[in-house]
C-alpha cells in the first residue's frame, strides 16, 4: 500500500508498504530516518517515541497505515520544531520550511536529514551538557518525550519529570543525569522567556 | 553506493584546556541527540538482504532432520544455511573454550540455540521463511542444576571434553572449579564465639542493553568480508570468526558500529559469523538485527548462583574465618564461565581481612541458557551473600552493622584469600563512614507540603495502592570489592596509534584505537589524555576497527586503565619524537632545548618553568609524527588449581552503598527512596562520566535486587520471560536519587593513579537494598531478586 503523511513538516510518501509494517519501520527503513530506535517492539521501552499529531506515541505500536494524512515529529526534526516554537510558532508542527525533501519514497540512506539546521533544541543541548547521554540508544525517544513535557509543563517538578519519562527505559545512566538535563532545559527555557 | 551508517571520525576542539580531570563533553554527543549517530542497527547498503536466525524451540534434543526446502522456495529468499553449509573444518567458536557450534550439529543444548539461517529481501520474509524450516527434534532429558548435572548417570552436556579445564574438574558437567585455601578455617572456627551460616540464591540477570544485537556484513571483491558490528572487543571477535569462515584474519575487516550499551552481553559473538556466512554465500550485503525477544536468546546472561557461606567471629567483633561454596550455573556453553569462577572464588571474602578461609567456586554445564560476562562478573553474586552474612554476624554480636564491617575492613597491605597483598589504597572503612554520615531523607517523604500524599513517591506508585498505610522504612548498608582488568595471567594489553600533525595551521592529535565505545565515554577520555599529553586543543578520534592493534575488551572496568594507558604511552612517545625534532631544528637558538624539562602545552613547546621555546606548528611543519604502540599493565599469574594461591589480580575497586527503602508490607511492594554511594576512583579523569558510571551501575544493582530475573522453567529449561513486558528493568520511577561521594586516592601503579570504576557500584547496590528491606520487614530474605510474595508470605 501507499502511505502519505507528514514527517517533520515535510510531505512524505512511502510505497509498497506491507500492511504489517509499523510506523517505526517505515521511518527507519523506507524514509531514511533511523533516529527513532527499535529496542523492544512492544511499546515497553520508549526508544521509538515520536509525536503523532502532537501526542507522544511508541512508533513501533503504530501501524504504518494509521498515519495516513497525519503529522509525525521525530528526533530528526526536534531542533527545528523547538526553534519554531520558541520563535512564536506555538506548538504546531512546522510547515514545509525548506521544500519537499522526500517527494516519492525516499531511498533509505539517500534522504537528507530534514531539519538539520545545526542548532540544537534546548533539551538536546541540555542532554549533552548534563551527561545524560551514554550509549545514547534511548536518547532520541527520551528527547521527544522530554520536549513534549517541557512544552506542556514549562517548570516541571521532579515527580512530573519522572512520570512523563516513565515510559522510556535507559540502561546506562540510572536516570539521574536525565533528570538533571530536563531540569537544566527547563531552567534555560525560563531564562529565555 | 557506499555503505551508509559507516562510522566517521569524531573531532573535538576545546576552548578550555580540556585535559584529564575536566568534565569535557562527549565528542559523539551531538550526533547522539540529533539521531544521526549510526548504531549497528542503522547500517544500510544498497541491495542488502536481511538475515534471520532460526533458534531451537526446545532445550535439549537430538536433531533428527532439518527440512529447508519450503523455506528456500519462498519468494524473496536468497539463502538458507544449516550446519552442513559451514565452509571450514572449524565449526565451533568460544571465548576460552571452543565449545559453541556456529549452527547446531545433531543436537541442541539450550532453548534458543541457533539452528539455521535465512537471508531474504525483507526482514518479514526472512522471518516467515525461517518458520517454514522443519526441524525434527527428539527431546533429551535436561540437566538444570547441580543435583541433576552431577547425579549418577546424568546426561553429559558435552561428551568427550578435551578442553584445558576438563582434566581437573570433578565431573564433566562442571566447566571449571577453583578452590582457595588459606590458613586453617577449621581451627579458627573453634575459636569463634558466634558462627552464622546461610544459603543464598542469586537470580539470572540480563544485561538488557537497549540496542539489540545487529550488524552488517558486506562481501568484498577479494573473497573476504567487511563487518560492521556492535561488540565489546573487535579482535576477540575476529579471532573467533576467521577460523569458521575459513578465511585469514586480514580478509575480515571489522569496524565498530554504534553500540547501544553492552554490560558484558556483547563479549560473546552473536550475529557476527552468521551475517558473514550469509553475505559470503549470497554475494550480497546482509544485515541482521535481533528483536528484543531474540536478544534474550542472542547473548549470555549473568550466572545465577547458589551460595553457602559460614563466618565466625569472636565476641569483640573480629571475623575468625570464612567458608563458602559458590555454585554458578554456566548453562550450555562455557563462554567466560572459567574466569567468572576465578573471580567468584578470589573475591568471595569481600573487602575484609580474613586470615582463615576455605573456599570453593565452580560453574556447571547445564541445559539452561549460557551465562557469561555481566558487569561485576562473579563478584556480584558473592557480594550479595557475604554482605548478608555481615549483617547477620553483626546482629549475632549485637553490634552496629557498619561498625562491625569497619572493624574487619581490609586496608592497604591486607592479604587476599589468594595470598596477594592489596598494594594500593583500600579505603573500605572510610567509604562506609561516608555513606553512613550522610543525612537520611525525610520521613514520610511522600507527603507534599505536609498534606496530601503524592502516590508517585510511595510503593505502588501511580497504581495508588497506599497513601502511607502499612508502609515501613528500612536502611541497609553494603560494601564490595571488584578486580579491575583481566586476571589470572592473561596478557591484558592494549594498542594505540597516535599522530600529531598540523592541519590548517593548528596542531591536531589523531587517536586511533580498537577500543569499543559502548557508551562508557572512552572516546571522551582518549581526547582528554591526548590534550593533556600533547598540549593540543583539537583531537580527532578515529573509528575503532581492526586496522589497528587490539585494545582488549571493553569490560572488567579496564578500558580507561588499559587503553587509556596505551593512549597515554603513545602520546608520550610521540611527544618525545616531536621534542627530538625540535631540538634538531631549533636547539641552537635556546640553551633550554638541551637543559630543561620540556612540555607541550597550549600548542607550544614550553619549559617546565613555563618559558615558550617554539610553536608546535613550527616544530612539526609539514611532517606528521605517528606511532602505534602496545601497552601492558603489571603482569598477573594464575591461581593454583588446588590452593587458589597466586597474584592473580591487577587492581581492586571499592564502592559502598546505603539504601533507604519503604515497603508496603501488606502488598509486598518496595520503593527505594535513596541509594547513596561512595566510591574510590583513584583519579576521576572525567568527573561527569564517573558519576554516570556510578549511577548506572548502582541502578543495575537495584534491578537485580527487586525486579530483574530471567525465569527458566525447571522442567523444560525453557526461558519464560524473554521480553521487556515480562523481564522488568528499572524505569525512572523505580530509580531513586543516587547521591555520590567520590574519593580520589591514587593507585601509583596505574596511569594518572586512576582506578577502573564501572563495575564496583553494581556489587554493593544489591545487598544494600536487600539489607534495607530486611531492616524494614524483619524477614530473612536469602534470595534476590525479592518479589512481593517473599515479603507477604503469600
Amino acid at each position: 500500500m501507499r502511505v502519505n503523511f507528514t514527517v517533520n513538516g515535510r510531505e512524505q510518501r512511502a510505497d509498497d508498504v506491507w500492511e504489517g509494517e509499523s510506523l517505526l519501520y517505515v521511518l527507519r527503513e523506507r524514509l531514511g530516518l533511523p533516529g527513532s530506535k527499535n529496542a523492544c517492539e512492544q511499546g515497553e521501552c520508549g526508544s521509538c517515541t515520536v509525536r503523532l499529531d502532537g501526542v507522544p506515541v511508541c512508533s513501533c505500536l503504530v501501524a504504518a497505515g494509521q498515519v495516513e494524512g497525519r503529522e509525525v515529529l521525530t528526533v530528526e526534526g526536534l531542533a527545528e520544531y523547538a526553534g519554531n516554537r520558541a520563535a512564536g510558532g506555538g506548538a504546531s508542527v512546522p510547515g514545509a520550511a525548506t521544500g519537499e525533501a522526500g517527494a516519492g519514497a525516499a531511498r533509505p540512506g539517500t534522504a537528507p536529514h530534514p531539519g538539520g539546521s545545526g542548532e540544537l533544541s534546548p533539551v538536546q543541548q541540555a542532554f549533552i551538557d548534563a551527561g545524560a547521554v551514554q550509549c545514547g540508544f534511548c536518547t532520541p525517544g527520551l528527547l521527544v518525550a522530554a520536549d513534549e513535557l517541557l512544552e506542556r509543563v514549562p517548570s516541571p517538578s521532579d515527580a512530573d519529570i519522572r512520570e512523563a519519562l516513565s515510559g522510556n527505559l535507559c540502561r546506562c545512566t540510572g536516570y539521574e543525569k536525565i533528570l538533571d538535563a530536563v531540569r537544566l532545559a527547563a531552567a534555560r527555557q525560563e531564562e529565555t522567556v | 553506493m557506499p555503505t551508509t551508517g559507516t562510522p566517521t571520525s569524531l573531532s573535538q576542539g576545546s576552548r578550555t584546556r580540556g585535559g584529564i580531570g575536566e568534565s569535557t563533553l562527549r565528542p559523539d554527543g551531538t550526533l547522539k541527540v540529533t539521531g544521526e549517530f549510526a548504531y549497528s542497527s542503522d547500517m544500510w547498503h544498497e541491495d542488502m538482504l536481511w538475515g534471520h536466525t532460526l533458534r531451537s524451540t526446545v532445550a535439549h534434543a537430538e536433531i533428527r532432520s532439518i527440512d529447508i526446502a519450503e523455506a528456500l522456495a519462498t519468494p524473496g529468499v536468497h539463502a538458507v544455511l544449516t550446519y552442513d553449509d559451514l565452509p571450514a573444518p572449524v565449526k565451533n567458536y568460544g571465548l576460552e573454550i571452543q565449545d559453541t557450534p556456529v549452527l547446531a550439529h545433531g543436537k541442541v543444548r539450550h532453548h534458543g540455540e541457533p539452528v539455521a539461517l535465512v537471508a531474504a529481501d525483507h526482514p518479514e520474509t526472512a522471518r516467515r521463511a525461517a518458520a517454514k524450516i522443519r526441524v525434527d527434534y527428539a527431546e533429551l532429558p535436561v540437566v538444570t542444576d547441580e543435583a541433576s548435572a552431577t547425579a549418577p548417570g546424568a546426561p553429559l552436556v558435552h561428551e568427550g571434553r578435551g578442553d584445558h579445564h576438563s582434566g581437573h574438574v570433578p565431573h564433566p558437567n562442571i566447566v571449571h572449579r577453583q578452590p582457595i585455601v588459606r590458613g586453617d578455617a577449621g581451627e579458627a572456627a573453634a575459636r569463634a564465639d558466634v558462627i552464622v551460616s546461610g544459603d543464598y540464591v542469586f537470580g539470572m540477570q540480563d544485561q538488557a542493553f537497549l540496542g539489540p544485537e545487529s550488524g552488517l556484513a558486506v562481501p568484498a571483491e577479494d573473497g573476504g568480508v567487511d563487518l560492521y558490528v556492535a561488540t565489546q572487543w573487535l579482535h576477540s571477535d575476529l579471532r573467533q570468526i576467521a577460523p569458521v569462515l575459513g578465511l585469514p584474519e586480514e580478509k575480515i575487516r571489522m569496524t565498530l558500529s554504534g553500540v547501544g550499551g553492552a554490560f558484558g552481553g556483547r563479549e560473546d559473538l552473536s550475529m557476527q559469523i552468521h551475517g558473514c556466512l550469509l553475505a559470503l554465500r549470497t554475494g550480497k550485503p546482509v544485515k541482521m538485527v535481533y528483536n528484543r525477544f531474540e536478544s534474550f536468546f542472542g547473548h549470555v546472561h549473568r550466572h545465577p548462583a547458589k551460595l553457602w557461606y559460614e563466618h565466625g567471629a569472636t565476641r569483640d567483633g573480629r571475623i575468625t574465618h570464612m567458608r563458602c561454596r559458590i555454585v554458578l550455573d554456566g548453562g550450555a556453553y562455557a563462554s567466560s564461565s572459567p574466569a567468572v569462577v576465578g573471580n567468584a572464588a578470589s573475591l568471595s571474602a569481600g573487602p575484609y581481612a580474613i586470615d582463615h578461609v576455605d573456599i570453593e567456586a565452580l560453574a556447571l554445564y547445564t541445559n539452561n541458557p549460557p551465562c557469561g560476562a555481566m558487569r561485576g562478573f562473579g563478584a556480584v553474586q558473592a557480594c550479595f551473600a557475604y554482605e548478608a552474612q555481615m549483617d547477620r554476624l553483626a546482629a549475632a554480636l549485637d553490634m552496629d552493622p557498619v561498625e562491625f564491617r569497619q572493624l574487619n575492613a581490609m586496608e592497604q597491605g591486607t592479604l587476599m584469600p589468594t595470598g596477594q597483598p592489596v598494594d594500593s589504597p583500600a579505603p573500605v572503612a572510610e567509604l562506609l563512614r561516608r555513606v553512613k554520615a550522610r543525612p537520611l531523607p525525610p520521613e514520610q517523604q511522600w507527603l507534599v507540603a505536609g498534606e496530601e500524599a503524592d502516590v508517585r513517591a510511595l510503593p505502588g506508585g501511580l497504581s495508588n495502592t497506599t497513601h502511607g498505610e502499612g508502609v515501613v522504612r528500612g536502611v541497609g548498608y553494603a560494601v564490595g570489592i571488584k578486580n579491575v582488568g583481566f586476571s589470572e595471567g592473561f596478557d591484558d594489553y592494549s594498542t594505540a596509534r597516535v599522530r600529531l600533525e598540523v592541519i590548517a595551521g593548528e596542531p591536531v592529535a589523531v587517536v586511533h584505537t580498537a577500543m569499543a565505545e559502548v557508551g562508557q565515554g572512552g572516546v571522551t577520555v582518549h581526547a582528554q589524555i591526548a590534550r593533556t599529553e600533547l598540549g593540543v586543543a583539537q583531537v580527532t578520534i578515529q573509528p575503532a576497527d581492526t586496522r589497528v592493534g587490539s585494545a582488549g575488551s571493553t569490560s572488567a572496568s579496564r578500558q580507561t586503565y588499559v587503553t587509556g594507558g596505551a593512549v597515554k604511552h603513545a602520546c608520550e612517545a610521540v611527544r618525545e619524537k616531536v621534542l627530538e625534532r625540535g631540538r634538531r631544528l631549533f636547539g641552537t637558538y635556546h640553551p633550554a632545548w638541551a637543559t630543561a624539562e620540556l612540555l607541550l602545552e597550549g600548542g607550544k613547546v614550553v619549559t617546565d618553568a613555563g618559558e615558550v621555546l617554539a610553536d608546535l606548528a613550527d616544530v612539526l611543519g609539514d611532517e606528521a609524527v605517528e606511532l602505534e604502540l602496545e601497552w601492558r599493565h603489571r603482569p598477573t599469574e594464575a591461581f593454583d588449581l588446588r590452593t587458589g594461591q597466586g597474584h592473580g589480580h591487577v587492581q581492586y575497586s571499592f564502592a559502598a552503598h546505603r539504601a533507604v527503602v519503604e515497603v508496603d508490607t501488606e502488598l509486598g511492594l518496595v520503593k527505594v527512596i535513596e541509594l547513596a554511594v561512595a566510591q574510590d576512583v583513584g583519579k576521576a579523569l572525567n568527573p561527569l562520566s564517573v558519576e554516570g558510571q556510578i549511577q548506572g551501575g548502582t541502578t543495575q544493582g537495584l534491578g537485580i535486587a527487586v525486579m530483574e530475573e530471567i525465569l527458566i522453567d525447571p522442567v523444560t529449561a525453557k526461558v519464560r520471560n524473554p521480553s521487556f513486558t515480562d523481564y522488568l528493568i528499572p524505569t525512572i520511577l523505580d530509580t531513586p536519587t543516587i547521591p555520590i561521594d567520590v574519593l580520589e586516592l591514587a593507585d601509583d601503579h596505574a596511569p594518572y593513579g586512576l582506578r577502573g570504576i564501572g563495575e564496583a557500584p553494581t556489587l554493593s547496590s544489591t545487598p544494600a537494598v536487600l539489607a534495607a528491606i530486611r531492616n524494614a520487614t524483619g524477614l530473612e530474605l536469602n534470595r534476590t531478586p525479592v518479589r512481593p510474595e517473599h515479603l507477604t508470605g503469600t
